[in-house]
């Protein structure tokens, strides 16, 4: 009367979808990059120099902003990065 | 554990449900026999099969005529019209059982009434099991059979599921024994759980907080922190996130932590009392299982602390000469209510000699302006739990709650100079625009916070540090519980 053979599962009970990711570019060369800065510290010195080494590639940079590090992207600031970009970095730092 | 959710039909005529362990069911014996002389009788028997021995009776060993038509009491006696209840009375009661066979002069040696017994349908023991067996099951989690050879204890830990200690395996009738708990209807969303933004029903929080060990009437604390966590103020998803040591702290008042038998007292911090140690594990348990929010994944930790399991406290609220940290928030005096802190463990502070206020208030302050860093300030908040012996120092001299904040505070400031970076010979500190400030203080407006809790001995209290605050952080969230 008290056995604990069927049980509940406690999880989301999410299948996880299998994605694949989008194949490398061959060239950043006239592809628009975004660079995202996590609002850490010092995040702006790495990514200034990474603009400066695309910019030298022939991407077009453009940079962001998270409003601060410990909280996830706004969905707005994610929907203008994928709209704007084909390929983005995200700067951590510490 | 299958069971037919159909209801049994029941024979016309009387139908008369008793148990052998029932004395007044043997002191009816006679009746049985006399009705079954003047009318169809059935007699359904719960537990011994032999019982009585006449008229003779049939077993309702898996108990589901007894479910299915709501015997709550033996003896129950209830008229059968065309497969209908028509009638029924329970106990022996002379007027109601001639009243419902409808046979005169029944039981002429008994007493004109007795009282019954409580029916084995409605045992507490065997009642969470038949409610799965025969009910309608309401709950929509998927099913798990676990292997013949399978130990489920063990099977949990492999899964995943737990916080590293033992998790009381989440059965279905453990489950809908603690949502009995909550009026909430099981599919209600209570919250969505970051990381993975997951919305979770009340009867996945129920899970967790039987996996946590926690009693029913723990449920609604449980489900009011699972709300309070998953707020924009509250983040706990950068509480996962950080490398700093932070968990939630769940800090309780009102008079629903003593009904549910919640410690405020002596060790209120520590180990012990199953409502302390088991709520805020039942919310970490539906951040790791439903949110998804598992160390080395977006937990990013650099050491974690005791509120990653679970930190759960009670104010002595009736005893404190200030007031709680929930009424600091808004919420009126004798509300049940909690608040959420992002916090890292305690640290004790030791003052056995201060018997003035403004001597005390400086060794609390001294202690506090040392909490992450003695260079850093304005980024963290903090709760001071004062023990009822250093409360007590400011109570006699007739502080109040602002009056205690205010006296520590006052020792809280320090010029820019000593706090810029390289002062002291320290490289941390703040950047050298601050060093002509001539006093900046250690907490923000609102930032260091008073609870009162611990036992009548010792001249402690305890610090609980905080995280980064505000908007770019955590805020405290209180709320009141909701039943």
């Amino acid at each position: 009367m008290t056995g604990t053979r069927t049980i509940l599962d406690p999880t989301s009970e999410r299948a996880v979808a299998e994605r694949r990711r989008l194949e490398r570019p061959a060239s950043l060369s006239g592809l628009t990059v975004g660079l995202l800065d996590i609002s850490k510290p010092r995040g702006d010195v790495f990514l200034d120099r990474l603009e400066e080494r695309l910019a030298d590639v022939g991407a077009n940079v453009k940079r962001y902003k998270k409003p601060t590090f410990t909280k996830p992207a706004p969905v707005d600031l994610r929907h203008e990065i994928a709209v704007e970009c084909q390929v983005v970095i995200e700067a951590l730092a510490d | 554990m299958t069971g037919s959710t159909t209801p049994p039909r029941l024979p016309d005529g009387i139908v008369v449900v008793v148990k052998e362990e029932c004395a007044t069911c043997h002191s009816v014996g006679s009746v049985l026999r006399e009705l079954d002389d003047a009318a169809t009788v059935t007699v359904y028997t719960q537990d011994d099969p032999r019982f009585p021995e006449s008229p003779t009776p049939i077993h309702d060993a898996d108990l589901a005529v007894s479910w299915h038509h709501g015997i709550e009491t033996v003896p129950t006696v209830i008229r059968v019209v065309d497969g209908v209840e028509v009638d029924r009375t329970v106990g022996w009661h002379r007027d109601d059982w001639v009243r419902v066979t409808g046979v005169d002069g029944l039981g002429g040696d008994l007493p004109a009434m007795r009282p019954g017994c409580g029916s084995m349908s409605v045992d507490p023991d065997l009642v969470d099991e038949l409610n799965v067996r025969f009910g309608a099951s309401v709950l929509a989690s998927r099913r798990l059979d676990i292997a013949e050879a399978e130990d489920e204890m063990e099977m949990m830990f492999t899964r995943g599921w737990t916080d590293g200690l033992p998790v009381v395996p989440p059965t279905e009738a453990r489950v809908m024994r603690m949502l009995t708990g909550t009026t909430l209807a099981p599919a209600k969303v209570v919250a969505t759980v970051p990381p993975d933004l997951v919305e979770v029903t009340v009867e996945k929080v129920a899970i967790a907080a039987v996996m946590a060990g926690c009693l029913p009437e723990y449920l609604p604390w449980v489900l009011t922190a699972v709300e309070s966590a998953c707020t924009d103020e509250f983040n706990m998803h950068g509480l996962l996130a950080t490398t700093m040591p932070v968990g939630p702290i769940i800090v309780c008042s009102g008079p629903g932590t003593r009904a549910i038998g919640m410690n405020s007292g002596g060790n209120a911090l520590g180990q012990g009392n199953r409502a302390n140690s088991t709520i805020g594990r039942a919310l970490q348990l539906v951040v790791r299982n439903i949110g998804g929010g598992r160390p080395g994944e977006v937990d990013r930790a650099t050491h974690g602390s005791p509120g990653k399991i679970g930190f759960c406290f009670a104010e002595n609220d009736l005893e404190s000469p200030y007031g709680t940290l929930a009424g600091e928030h808004g919420i009126d005096p004798g509300v049940d209510a909690l608040t959420l802190f992002a916090g890292e463990g305690t640290r004790c502070v030791v003052d056995q000699l201060s018997r003035e206020p403004d001597s005390l208030a400086r060794s609390l302050a001294a202690s506090l302006q040392s909490m992450h860093h003695p260079k850093l300030i304005l980024g963290f908040d903090a709760i001071l739990v004062m023990g009822p012996e250093h409360a007590r120092v400011f109570a006699d001299a007739g502080w109040d709650r602002q009056q205690i904040l205010n006296g520590i505070s006052e020792h809280l400031n320090r010029p820019g100079s000593e706090l810029v970076r390289g002062a002291d010979g320290m490289a941390e500190g703040l950047p050298s625009a601050f060093g002509d400030a001539p006093s900046l203080p250690k907490f923000r407006p609102g930032g260091l916070m008073i609870t009162y809790a611990g036992s009548g001995a010792g001249l402690f209290s305890e610090i609980i540090g905080g995280w980064a605050n505000g908007d770019i952080g955590s805020k405290p969230v209180t709320r009141a519980v909701t039943y």
